[in-house]
């Protein structure tokens, strides 16, 4: 708890990676925590239709430090991956991205680009 | 004046260390804390009286039920009605409000009908009824509130008309602490008959109300904004409204003869409280009316107003650029205490609200950051998630002071 803020973590959030829109997106999904308003919405854009690796992807919406960098951090991650890795990606996979621990709540945070991302890709 | 250190040392969990500091509740708009004579309440009557009511007719069945109706009375003394059987103990301010718009609703709404709410409800006061309006084609109406928050009562004037059932309000709202006309509305609402519904979830805890100088047919309240426990509230309704009314459940107390086909339904208050009702938390409600009453709500109105003026000013040194500390911090509602009291509202550029509680819940201090069930008026006036600090009776000019150096040392990590 003592330094869910670190520097990485901010630096994500002041400096989002893959921040914005893509222009043809192959899939997009967002999705809205209306309980704290952390609005999050992904595109990919997929290359190889039977791969199904991760050409291109972007990120968009608002929310507090802990979703946006997990956000940002999450589009470097699964940048040229394989769909099927990222599908099998679970909580402890986005704790060990973001180096910290967290409480309950905000581990939702935390968790919502993912569901996002894994959302996007079943659409 | 409130002498709050001796308010302070009723309170148990104030004496609590959060994080390693002295907890700084600044969230009671969401619930208040509990006096040790509300938790000694509850404690005595599941010790000493413990019985379900209106049955028996063994000393701890009488002792229980004596109990519980005196909790009755006190509230009604407490907001002014006329007697006892308008007050109906319900769950909180939602069931209230529910058990109208089911009640009252159901029988005596028509298709074509209107309702007339406000852009700043809760949550409480919206949904039932928009489900009220989809089960009876009735159609809702909508008072806009303007930046601060006001509502536009020229706009009300528009609205209303002999189409118009009932007029449901916020007397303070939970986000921008501004306080409403309610008796103002309220005569309006009477000017074309319809019935006035007043949300008084924030201000009965706050600032002294009798119905009769608001012009209201119907109050809802929650007890745990007002020092009482969890899972106990009242409807206040006006005795032959009350009359009219079918009942909201069916079952047991809220019958006078029952056969199998059919049966007549007790009188009043009975008839709204089905089953057995929570007893201790009823008690518990009247040991919280008590303890407010020995405070004196003008003072704690009074007190609240000190805080929230003392608050708006010392968190405006972050409002300003020509401010030695910086700007960066924008206040929602109201800027003064004219009409607002007890609930400010705020968000600080760069640092999204739960992240400034999180740093604040290190201090030990507690506020809360969202939306406040309260949707529509944060889409109306285009402020996302914010910052709610809300005060009680217990706080002190020193909390702020507190809040204030927990919001630099949120903007001191956020580099901000
Ligand atoms: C203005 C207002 N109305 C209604 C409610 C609903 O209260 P409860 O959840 O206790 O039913 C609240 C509580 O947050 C409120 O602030």
């Amino acid at each position: 708890m003592d330094d869910i803020y670190r520097e990485n973590i901010l630096d994500h959030y002041k400096n989002p990676r893959n921040f914005g829109k893509l222009k043809n997106p192959t899939a997009s999904f967002s999705l809205y925590n209306s309980a704290c308003g952390d609005k999050i919405e992904i595109q990919l854009k997929m290359k190889n239709e039977k791969l199904k690796i991760i050409e291109d992807i972007r990120f968009s919406g608002e929310g507090c430090a802990i979703s946006m960098a997990s956000a940002s951090m999450l589009t470097e991650k699964v940048m040229r991956k394989n769909i099927h890795e990222i599908k099998k990606l679970n909580t402890q996979d986005i704790l060990d991205m973001l180096g910290i621990t967290l409480t309950p709540t905000r581990l939702k945070c935390a968790l919502l680009p993912l569901e996002v991302l894994q959302k996007a890709i079943n659409s | 004046m409130l002498n709050v250190s001796k308010i302070r040392e009723d309170f148990p969990i104030l004496k609590r260390l959060i994080n390693g500091k002295p907890l700084v509740y600044l969230d009671n708009a969401a619930t208040t804390q509990k006096p040790q004579a509300v938790i000694d309440a509850l404690v005595d009557y599941y010790s000493n009286h413990n019985a379900n009511i209106h049955r028996g007719i063994h000393t701890l069945a009488e002792e229980a039920t004596a109990m519980y109706e005196k909790a009755r009375e006190r509230v009604a003394k407490f907001i002014g009605a006329k007697g006892a059987q308008e007050i109906i103990f319900v769950r909180n301010a939602t069931e209230a409000i529910n058990l109208v718009a089911y009640s009252w609703g159901r029988a005596f709404l028509k298709k074509g009908d209107e309702i007339i709410l406000s852009e700043s409800e809760h949550h409480s006061n919206l949904i039932p009824w928009q489900l009220v309006a989809k089960e009876k084609g009735v159609n809702l109406r909508f008072i806009p509130i303007n930046a601060e928050g006001y509502l536009d009562l020229k706009e009300y004037k528009r609205l209303l008309s002999t189409k118009t059932k009932l007029v449901s309000i916020v007397h303070i709202s939970n986000v921008l602490g501004t306080i409403n006309p309610v008796a103002k509305i309220g005569k309006m609402a009477h000017e074309v008959g319809a019935l006035f519904l007043i949300d008084g979830a924030q201000s009965v805890p706050r600032m002294p109300i009798k119905v009769e100088d608001l012009e209201c047919d119907f109050l809802a309240v929650s007890a745990h904004k007002m020092l009482g426990p969890t899972g106990i509230g009242f409807l206040y309704g006006k005795k032959h409204l009350l009359e009219e009314m079918p009942p909201f459940m069916g079952g047991g107390d809220m019958i006078r003869e029952v056969y199998l086909d059919h049966s007549l339904w007790n009188g009043l208050p009975y008839k709204f409280e089905a089953g057995t009702p929570n007893i201790a938390d009823t008690i518990g409600l009247g040991a919280a009316v008590d303890y407010l009453e020995k405070l004196g709500m003008e003072n704690i109105f009074k007190h609240e107003k000190m805080l929230t003026e003392y608050a708006l000013s010392r968190l405006s040194e972050l409002s300003y650029p020509s401010t030695p500390l910086g700007a960066g911090l924008r206040i929602y509602g109201p800027k003064t205490t004219e009409n607002k009291t007890g609930v400010i509202s705020f968000s600080i550029k760069g640092i999204h609200p739960h992240d400034v509680a999180q740093i604040l819940d290190k201090e030990g201090i507690a506020i809360r950051s969202g939306f406040h069930c309260a949707m529509p008026l944060h889409q109306k006036l285009k402020i996302p998630a914010t910052c709610r600090a809300s005060f009680y009776i217990y706080n002190t000019k020193d909390e702020i002071d507190k809040l204030m150096e927990g919001i630099l040392k949120a903007k001191k990590i956020f580099k901000i």
